[in-house]
C-alpha cells in the first residue's frame, strides 16, 4: 500500500517532537554526583591516547570518590572545529560541561566572553600548584590577574636537522648555531654542497595557519629583542606593538630563506598540507636539512602512527633555535599547549576540580606527559629519569621550558596571527617588499585590535 | 466517501481547513527549521556578535555590510565566486553535461553504461573525497604533470599558479553528472519525428541543435541552470581541502572568506552579514534564469 505524502511530515513531526521532549528531560536536570567532561577526540580512529587515559582517570577517580561519577563527552573535531564546538557548547547553562579542555591558544578569548571560571580559590588550597613551572602557570592567566586553567603539558620549537645532509655538506654533527646568519649559512652550504635537497623549511603563509605565525615567524621575532619584554604586545600599555624592527628583521629573514631559495619552493611551503609532507615525506625521506619546527614530530614516527620511522634519533639531531645576533639568553622557543578548565555554567564545579587534581598527580602527569610526546610543566616529573628516559629528544625539548616564550593569546591574536602570516605569504612569494608587507600588517592590526596599537 | 465532485458550498471553509490539516506539520517543520534559522542569521548579521572574545553583543545597523563593501578581500570574494559560477557551472558543467547527453544518445549501450558510470561516480563521491582525489590530480607530483611530462610540455604547480581555474575544473569533474541526468532525460523526451522531420526537411547537425533540440528542451536548461548555479555558489569543501582559498586569496570564494570571518577569525556577525550577501548574489542569478525561461517559452 503506497503511504500518502502527508504521512511522512506527520510522522517525522512526531519524532522530532519526542526527541526534543526527550531532550529537555535528560539536558536539563543536571546530576550532583556525575561530573561531565568535554575533551577533544582525534580525528584519527587509531589513535586513543586521550580516550586511554582519561578511561583511567575515571576509573581511579570513581574508586577514590564513592558514588561520584564521571561523564566523559568527547568531541571528535579537528582543532578550528572543536574551539567552534566547545564555544557553542559553553554558552549555555544546558549544554556547559562541568570540565573542558581548551587550547591556551584561545583560552583569553573564552575567558572574556565570561565562558569560564577563575581557579583561583581551588587553586590557593593545592598544594600540588607550586610544582608548577612559572612560564606554564602563566599560560592559562587572563589579562584581570586570575588563573583560568591549568595546563596538563606544554610543547617547546627548535631547528631538527638531517645529520647525513649535514655530513655530506661538510657541517658538524653536533651543530649549534649562534646566530640567524649561522642558520642561514648553513642553509647556504647546503644548497651549493647537497644538491636535490631543501636546505631550510620555515613555515610561512596562511595555507600553513597558525603553524606560519608560531614555528615560523614568532621562532623569529622573540629572538629579536632582549627576550625579556614581549615584542607583539605590550603589557605595560595592553597594547599591540606595530611598526617595530623586530618585526622587519623577522620578515627580512623570511624573504631571505625563500628569495635564495633556502627553502621549499614557493608553491610548496604555500600547500596546505605542508606540515603533513614535512612529517610524512621530506624529513623521513631525508629530503630536508633543517627543519624549524615543534617538540610533538616523534608523535608521527612511533610505532603504529602509519608513517613508523623508529631511527629518526639517529638520522635527526637536534639544535636550539639562536636569538638573532646571540644576544642573552641565546635561545629561543615558543610553547603553547592546552589546559583543563571549567566552565563559569557548570554545574559541579567542586567535582571538576577534583578531577584535575586526581589527573595532576604527579604520577599521572608523568602518565599523560609520555602518552602524548607532550612536554613536562611539573618540575617534579620534568627532573624525574623515568621521564627523561622515556622519548629521545624529550630532555632537548623539556630544558627549553625555562626559556620559552607564551603567545599574548589575548582575544585579537587570532586575527594578528592571520595579519601575520598575509605579511608572511607577502614576502614568500615576492610580491610585497618587507616595508610593504610590514606596513601591511600595522594597517590590518589596528582593525584587528581595534585600534589598539602602539607604535615601537 | 462517495462525493467525486464537490462543490464548495456551506462548509467549504471547514473542508479547506481539515484538508489542509494534514500539510499543518510540514508548514510547522519549515517555518522552524528553514525560515526560523534565516531569520536568526538575518537578525545576527545587524549585530557584532562574536564567537568568543566578547562579553556582549550589540546591535549595529548597516556596519557590516558597510565593512564588506569596503573590504578588498570581500570584493575579491565575490569576483573569484562569478569567475568560479560561470567557469565551472556555466560554461562547463552545462555544456559538457549537455555534450555528454547529446553523444550518448547515439552511443551503443556498453559505451554509455561505461561512460555514465564515470560521471556518476565522480557525483556519488563526497566533496571530501573528490577534493582529495583532485589534488593528487593537480599537485606537482600529480598526475596532470606526469601527462604533460611524458608530452615533453611545461609542468607546474596549477593550484598555486592558476588556483581558480584548478578549482573551477574540479567543480565541472564532481557536479557535471548532474547536468547530464537532468539532459539526458529532456533530450529522451523530444519526440523522434520531429527530428526526423527536420532532416528530412535537410536541416544539418548545428541547425537541428539550434532551432530544435535547444528550444525543445529549454525549460529543462533553465531549471538545470537554477540548481547548478546555486549549488557551485555554495561550495565550499572541495575548494578548502584543494587550495584552502590559497595561495593568497586567489581562490578564496564567498563562502570561504565568510568561513574564515566567522570561524577563524570568529565575528560571526560579520560573517553572516557575509552569508546573507551570498543569499542574495543566489537569487539574483535565480532571477535571471527565470526571466530567461518565462520570456521564451
Amino acid at each position: 500500500m503506497p503511504v500518502r505524502p502527508t504521512a511522512a511530515p506527520l510522522l517525522l513531526a512526531t519524532l522530532l517532537a519526542a526527541t526534543a521532549l526527550t531532550a529537555c528531560g535528560s539536558g536539563s536536570g543536571s546530576d550532583p554526583d556525575t561530573v561531565k567532561i568535554s575533551f577533544k577526540q582525534s580525528t584519527d580512529n587509531s589513535i586513543k591516547v586521550m580516550d586511554t587515559y582519561l578511561a583511567d582517570v575515571k576509573k581511579q577517580f570513581e574508586k577514590a570518590n564513592p558514588g561520584k561519577k564521571v561523564e566523559l563527552v568527547p568531541i571528535k573535531a579537528p582543532d578550528s572545529e572543536y574551539y567552534v564546538k566547545l564555544q557553542q557548547m559553553l554558552r549555555s547553562p544546558k549544554t556547559a560541561p562541568d570540565l573542558v579542555y581548551e587550547d591556551t591558544f584561545l583560552i583569553n578569548s573564552d575567558i572574556t566572553s565570561g565562558y569560564l571560571k577563575p581557579l583561583d580559590p581551588y587553586l590557593d588550597k593545592w598544594q600540588d600548584w607550586d610544582r608548577f613551572i612559572d612560564t606554564a602557570k602563566a599560560a592559562a592567566k587572563a589579562q584581570d590577574g586570575k588563573t583560568y586553567g591549568v595546563p596538563d603539558g606544554t610543547d617547546t620549537r627548535g631547528l631538527w636537522f638531517d645529520k647525513d645532509i649535514f655530513k655530506k655538506a661538510g657541517l658538524p654533527g653536533d651543530w649549534q648555531p649562534k646566530t640567524w646568519d649561522d642558520v642561514l649559512a648553513a642553509a647556504r652550504t647546503i644548497k651549493e654542497k647537497v644538491p636535490g635537497v631543501t636546505p631550510l623549511n620555515v613555515y610561512t603563509g596562511k595555507p600553513a595557519g597558525e603553524a606560519a605565525t608560531m614555528q615560523g615567524f614568532e621562532m623569529l621575532l622573540y629572538g629579536t629583542g632582549d627576550g625579556t619584554t614581549d615584542p607583539l604586545y605590550d603589557t605595560a600599555t595592553k597594547k599591540w606593538i606595530a611598526g617595530s624592527q623586530g618585526f622587519k628583521d623577522a620578515l627580512t629573514f623570511v624573504e631571505t630563506v625563500y628569495k635564495e631559495k633556502l627553502g621549499l619552493d614557493v608553491a610548496d611551503a604555500l600547500d596546505p598540507n605542508i606540515q603533513t609532507r614535512i612529517r610524512g615525506e621530506l624529513l623521513p625521506k631525508g629530503k630536508l636539512g633543517i627543519d624549524l619546527d615543534g617538540s610533538w614530530l616523534p608523535q608521527d614516527w612511533l610505532k603504529g602512527s602509519g608513517h613508523e620511522w623508529p631511527q629518526w634519533s639517529q638520522k635527526l639531531g637536534l639544535a636550539y633555535m639562536p636569538t638573532q645576533h646571540g644576544q642573552a639568553p641565546g635561545k629561543v622557543s615558543m610553547s603553547g599547549g592546552w589546559t583543563w578548565s571549567i566552565p563559569a555554567k557548570a554545574h559541579n564545579p567542586d567535582l571538576a576540580f577534583k578531577f584535575i587534581e586526581a589527573m595532576q598527580t604527579k604520577a599521572n602527569a608523568q602518565k599523560w606527559y609520555v602518552a602524548n610526546s607532550g612536554i613536562a610543566v611539573r618540575e617534579d616529573v620534568a627532573a624525574d629519569p623515568a621521564y627523561v628516559k622515556a622519548q629521545p629528544g624529550i630532555k632537548f625539548f623539556t630544558d627549553l621550558v625555562a626559556s620559552t616564550h607564551y603567545r599574548p593569546a589575548y582575544p585579537a591574536y587570532p586575527k594578528v596571527s592571520t595579519a601575520i602570516q598575509e605579511a608572511m605569504e607577502g614576502v614568500t612569494t615576492g610580491d610585497s617588499s618587507v616595508g610593504k608587507a610590514a606596513s601591511g600588517y600595522d594597517e590590518e592590526l589596528k582593525t584587528a585590535t581595534d585600534n589598539q596599537v602602539i607604535k615601537k | 466517501m462517495g462525493t467525486k465532485v464537490a462543490p464548495p458550498r456551506r462548509g467549504g471553509l471547514l473542508r479547506s481547513l481539515t484538508r489542509a490539516l494534514p500539510l499543518a506539520p510540514a508548514v510547522v517543520l519549515l517555518l522552524l527549521f528553514l525560515a526560523g534559522p534565516i531569520a536568526y542569521c538575518a537578525y545576527i548579521a545587524f549585530t557584532d556578535l562574536q564567537l568568543t572574545g566578547q562579553a556582549h553583543s550589540s546591535f549595529v545597523g548597516l556596519d557590516n555590510f558597510r565593512t564588506a563593501f569596503k573590504d578588498d578581500a570581500f570584493r575579491n570574494a565575490v569576483w573569484l565566486t562569478l569567475v568560479f559560477t560561470v567557469l565551472s557551472s556555466l560554461v562547463g558543467q552545462n555544456t559538457l553535461g549537455l555534450a555528454l547527453a547529446s553523444l550518448m544518445q547515439r552511443a551503443s549501450k556498453p559505451v554509455r553504461t561505461l561512460v555514465g558510470g564515470i560521471v556518476i561516480t565522480a557525483w556519488v563521491l563526497p566533496e571530501v573525497v573528490a577534493g582529495f582525489l583532485l589534488y593528487a590530480f593537480f599537485r606537482r607530483e600529480g598526475t596532470l604533470n606526469a601527462i604533460l611530462d611524458w608530452l615533453h610540455l611545461p609542468s607546474q604547480n596549477w593550484m598555486f599558479t592558476l588556483p581558480i581555474l584548478a578549482v573551477s575544473f574540479a567543480n565541472v569533474w564532481r557536479g557535471t553528472a548532474f547536468s547530464m541526468l537532468v539532459y539526458s532525460a529532456a533530450l529522451n523526451e523530444i519526440p523522434k519525428e520531429i527530428t526526423e522531420a527536420a532532416e528530412v526537411d535537410g536541416a544539418g547537425g548545428w541547425r537541428r541543435l539550434w532551432h530544435i533540440t535547444l528550444p525543445m528542451i529549454r525549460r529543462s536548461i533553465g531549471t538545470n541552470l537554477m540548481l547548478n548555479t546555486l549549488q557551485t555558489l555554495s561550495v565550499f569543501g572541495l575548494i578548502w581541502v584543494m587550495t584552502r582559498g590559497g595561495p593568497g586569496n586567489r581562490s578564496q570564494t564567498l563562502p570561504l572568506f565568510m568561513y574564515e570571518q566567522a570561524f577563524q577569525k570568529s565575528m560571526i556577525g560579520y560573517g553572516t552579514a557575509v552569508a546573507l550577501l551570498l543569499l542574495v548574489v543566489g537569487s539574483l542569478f535565480s532571477v535571471v534564469y527565470m526571466r530567461l525561461l518565462r520570456t521564451e517559452v
